[in-house]
């Protein structure tokens, strides 16, 4: 167990801190006691409930995109709102799903269990933070419907300033999410710094802790940037002056270095956290410390330090300097190095392990296998010849589809099958979750895998019509989408009809040996009755 | 098994340019180190998951907490075929990013939604690139003549490797030496609005005489074939198509439609009205924005200065036997 130090008065039988008491659900009641809630664990599902309600949304945008790409021509609507359709997908996606979805929602949770800490370190700029990403989030869908925005995620100008003020808009809008996401950030780092259990030191800590803490320094660092771009935008429009716009003598490609200096950050934001469930999982149901810990921890600070670095290679055929184009690339390969580590040490760990195939550890399969293919596939796009022919096609829209939905996702619904017991105090159906996790890996790979081959074959990216020949790749792939969508919804059920179906999952039904199973499932308003002393690493069993 | 070929892969289209060969390598290249890794990783973990699965009454795990040698091994092997990864797509890449000096040069233009290219000589031709066989052919592209105003493209020849953005502010070129007669698909490949994914284009590789004449042909019609005829093979090459009906079963509706629009009075965008005559069409191609038909955005390019007197007479001919 995180070795619990028996000495200590706070453990008084050894190994196991007193549990029990009421359970936060019933330590306050009504809707009061969420609206104003200071307890992390509202405030964590209330991320969780927000961020599964606009993945149904930009769930719903992807399955009329790939519906409408099922034949070429017109299927079920116009080129422009299968424009709009794409942007909304992407956005939603990218702004109010994947970059909130794990560090917002279970790390909200589970951080503070993890450190022996009754909550954040501040409560109030939480709820802000939580109040931020709504407000974001409405106002980012309104200006998007209603300035009809059919820029793509990547609101490249002068494109996207053709649409009037709808850009800036919309960047407001990612800038006031970008605030919850900085709020955030700074909660995690001073928690993490400040709140430890004694005995709980740095390289004591969890994993999925460590991934927080590069997320944590990426957010803040990365998202003022957006601000910066955002203000530039403004600046040019109210003020005339040229920066981004060519008709008043900007440049349209300096935005693009702008977006990505934020948004390739933004990619390591959305994935690390992944990284740090996928540890945690492998490690309880290997029922072994992670193998090289120590590299697994530091390579998430590696990934983040290198991220600020790379932003470059998304512009290969943009007419950057050729020189340019050889250091980003250069410097994108030496991401790969951290990230193999990562791969290399969880494989590692089930070596000699005693392998528990439960729900969870499925997805963590399942993200071995899909993110592996998804990183080796961003070994041809960050080496400049084969990028000059990949670019802009469909070989990119899986690459990033294996990395952040086969990645991300994957580890997120993970880590909900892993933590959904010490969240509701329920468990989900086992065989139930068995099934929606074949029939999602199923619809995941058919949804995306051929469209690794059209790309490779000429596909571009964001058509609405396209040619014969890649007629049955598209098929396919919407064919692919459909029992991918089948996949969420039953997972979907499995999970929230535990909540009044399931048993009663007892507060370590998983063998989980981090502090947060060593209290009640649910946990307390405080957390810990006593607070709890460390004395050996997370993983450790003796 | 999969190799490059030079009819294409089951991953590649075929290879049409000296420079697809060493892309293709390095692709394959790169895929087979990438299926080595995957089987690697992804076999191991499901090994380990058969050998290691929790038993009643199985053996306990055995904690390792790290080995330096390994660890070392999987950071250092794969940083040294990283290195050689990068070196050798920066040398293709440096290939097909500087064209040689002797290329011959040809503009292209990008508007919404169609590519126009200009030959050294003057002449142009619209959704049609051709060029000679085995002669270096360096392509400086422009975003340019948007009425709604210009945003970037990108021109992407899968056959040739090769892709570049279409800037509004700044030239960028791309070169390719065909090695293959043909036609070659021409995509759009960076988003640019309604009409992205029908702004496509042929590149057409001929032998260098038969460029020649092909060239040279461009000032006068072609012999012994009816104007109205012309007229219907330019409406497609010039991408008329993308924005006009002209058949039924063409569903285009960013411009007006063309049928039966010959005679027709039409109310335009500022409140009058015009009965569509030769000079109108005439008018309506080369100066579309001077007169819009209501209902319409004003984003049809101008052809002023790109299209020859005979291509807009055999277009208005064209246009005039379009009936209900
Ligand atoms: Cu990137
Ligand atoms: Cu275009």
């Amino acid at each position: 167990m995180t070795q619990l130090d028996p000495s200590s008065p706070a453990n008084p039988e050894g190994h196991t801190p007193p549990k029990g008491g009421v359970s936060f659900y019933q330590a306050a009641r009504g809707w009061k006691s969420w609206v104003f809630t200071l307890d992390h664990k509202r405030i964590g599902i209330m991320y969780l409930a927000s961020v599964l309600v606009a993945f149904l949304l930009g769930g719903i945008f992807a399955l009329l995109v790939r519906l409408e790409l099922l034949t070429p021509g017109k299927t079920i609507m116009s080129a422009e709102t299968y424009n709009r359709m794409f942007t909304l997908h992407g956005a939603v996606m990218v702004f109010l799903v994947i970059i909130p979805s794990i560090p917002a929602s279970l790390g909200n949770f589970i951080l503070p269990l993890q450190l022996g800490a009754k909550d954040v370190a501040f409560p109030r700029l939480n709820l802000l933070s939580y109040y931020l990403y709504v407000i974001g989030a409405v106002f980012a869908i309104y200006s998007m419907i209603t300035g009809a925005v059919d820029t793509g995620w990547t609101f490249y100008t002068p494109y996207s300033a053709l649409t009037p003020n709808s850009v800036i808009s919309m960047t407001l809008a990612v800038f006031i999410l970008g605030f919850s996401s900085i709020f955030t950030g700074i909660n995690f780092i001073v928690t993490i710094h400040a709140l430890r259990a004694p005995g709980l030191t740095f390289y004591r800590l969890p994993l999925f802790v460590w991934a927080l803490y590069a997320t944590a320094l990426m957010q803040v660092l990365a998202t003022p940037v957006l601000g910066i771009t955002l203000l530039l935008l403004i600046a040019e429009r109210v003020l005339k002056v040229g920066i981004f716009d060519p008709a008043m003598g900007g440049d349209p490609v300096l935005f693009q270095h702008f977006f990505w200096f934020y948004s390739h950050p933004a990619v390591y934001i959305m994935i690390v956290p992944g990284f740090g469930v996928i540890s945690e999982l492998i490690a309880t149901f290997c029922k072994k410390p992670i193998f090289g810990y120590r590299a697994v921890a530091l390579s998430s600070i590696g990934i983040a330090i290198i991220s600020f670095l790379v932003w470059g290679h998304h512009m290969f055929t943009s007419g950057q300097s050729v020189v340019a184009s050889m250091i980003f690339s250069f410097l994108t390969f030496l991401v790969a190095i951290p990230t193999a580590i990562k791969a290399f040490n969880w494989v590692a760990t089930m070596y000699k392990g005693s392998i528990w195939l439960a729900t969870p550890m499925l997805y963590a399969l399942a993200f071995l296998w899909v993110f592996t293919i998804g990183g080796l596939t961003g070994l041809f796009l960050s080496t400049t010849a084969t990028d000059v022919h990949l670019h802009d096609t469909y070989f990119v829209v899986a690459h990033f589809h294996y990395v952040m939905m086969g990645g991300t996702i994957f580890a997120f619904f993970g880590g909900l099958h892993y933590w959904w017991p010490k969240i509701t105090g329920r468990m989900y159906n086992e065989t139930l979750g068995k099934w929606s996790w074949v029939v999602t890996f199923i619809g995941f790979n058919m949804t995306f895998f051929v469209q690794f081959i059209m790309g490779a074959k000429g596909m571009p990216r964001r058509y609405y019509n396209y040619l014969p020949e890649f007629g049955p790749y598209h098929s396919f792939s919407t064919v692919g989408s459909w029992i991918l969508g089948l996949g969420f919804f039953l997972t979907a059920y499995c999970l929230l009809s535990a909540i009044w179906k399931g048993k009663k999952a007892g507060d370590n039904p998983w063998g989980g040996t981090t502090l947060e199973w060593h209290t009640s499932s649910p946990p307390p308003l405080e957390n810990f009755l006593t607070e709890p002393r460390v004395s050996g690493g997370p993983y450790d069993r003796t | 098994m999969t190799m490059p070929s030079a009819d294409g892969t089951i991953f590649l289209p075929p290879q049409a340019s000296t420079v697809a060969v060493e892309v293709d390598t390095i692709f394959y290249f790169i895929y087979y180190l990438c299926l080595l890794f995957f089987l690697l990783l992804g076999g191991s973990a499901l090994y380990f998951l058969l050998k290691y699965r929790r038993r009643e009454g199985g053996p306990e795990p055995v904690p390792i907490s790290h080995n330096t040698a390994l660890e070392l091994a999987w950071s250092i092997i794969p940083l040294i075929l990283l290195v050689i990864m990068f070196a050798w797509g920066v040398k293709a890449f440096l290939n097909l990013s500087v064209a040689p000096r002797d290329a011959m040069e040809i503009h292209a233009y990008a508007r919404r939604w169609l590519w126009e290219f200009e030959y050294p000589d003057g002449n142009k031709s619209i959704g049609e690139l051709r060029v000679p066989l085995g002669r270096p052919v360096k392509i400086i592209l422009l975003s340019q003549g948007d009425p709604g105003g210009n945003v970037i493209h990108s021109l992407f020849i899968p056959a040739f490797r090769v892709k570049a953005d279409a800037l509004p502010n700044r030239y960028n070129t791309l070169w390719f030496q065909a090695t293959r007669l043909g036609e070659f698909q021409i995509f759009c490949t960076e988003y640019c609005g309604a009409g992205h994914s029908d702004m496509l284009a042929k590149v057409v590789v001929m032998e260098p005489d038969g460029f020649k004449k092909w060239l040279d042909g461009l000032n006068r019609p072609p012999e012994g074939m009816p104007l109205a005829k012309v007229g219907e093979e330019l409406f497609t090459k010039f991408a008329c198509v993308t924005c006009h009906k002209n058949r039924a079963d063409n569903a285009a509706v960013i411009g007006p439609s063309l049928i039966g629009a010959f005679g027709r009075t039409e109310g335009l965008a500022d409140g009058s009205s015009v009965v569509i005559d030769e000079n109108y069409l005439r008018e309506s191609i080369l100066q579309p924005a001077a007169k819009v038909v209501k209902g319409y955005q004003p984003v049809m390019p101008p052809f002023q200065g790109t299209l020859k007197d005979w291509q807009v007479t055999a277009l208005i001919e064209y246009i005039k036997t379009l009936k209900q």
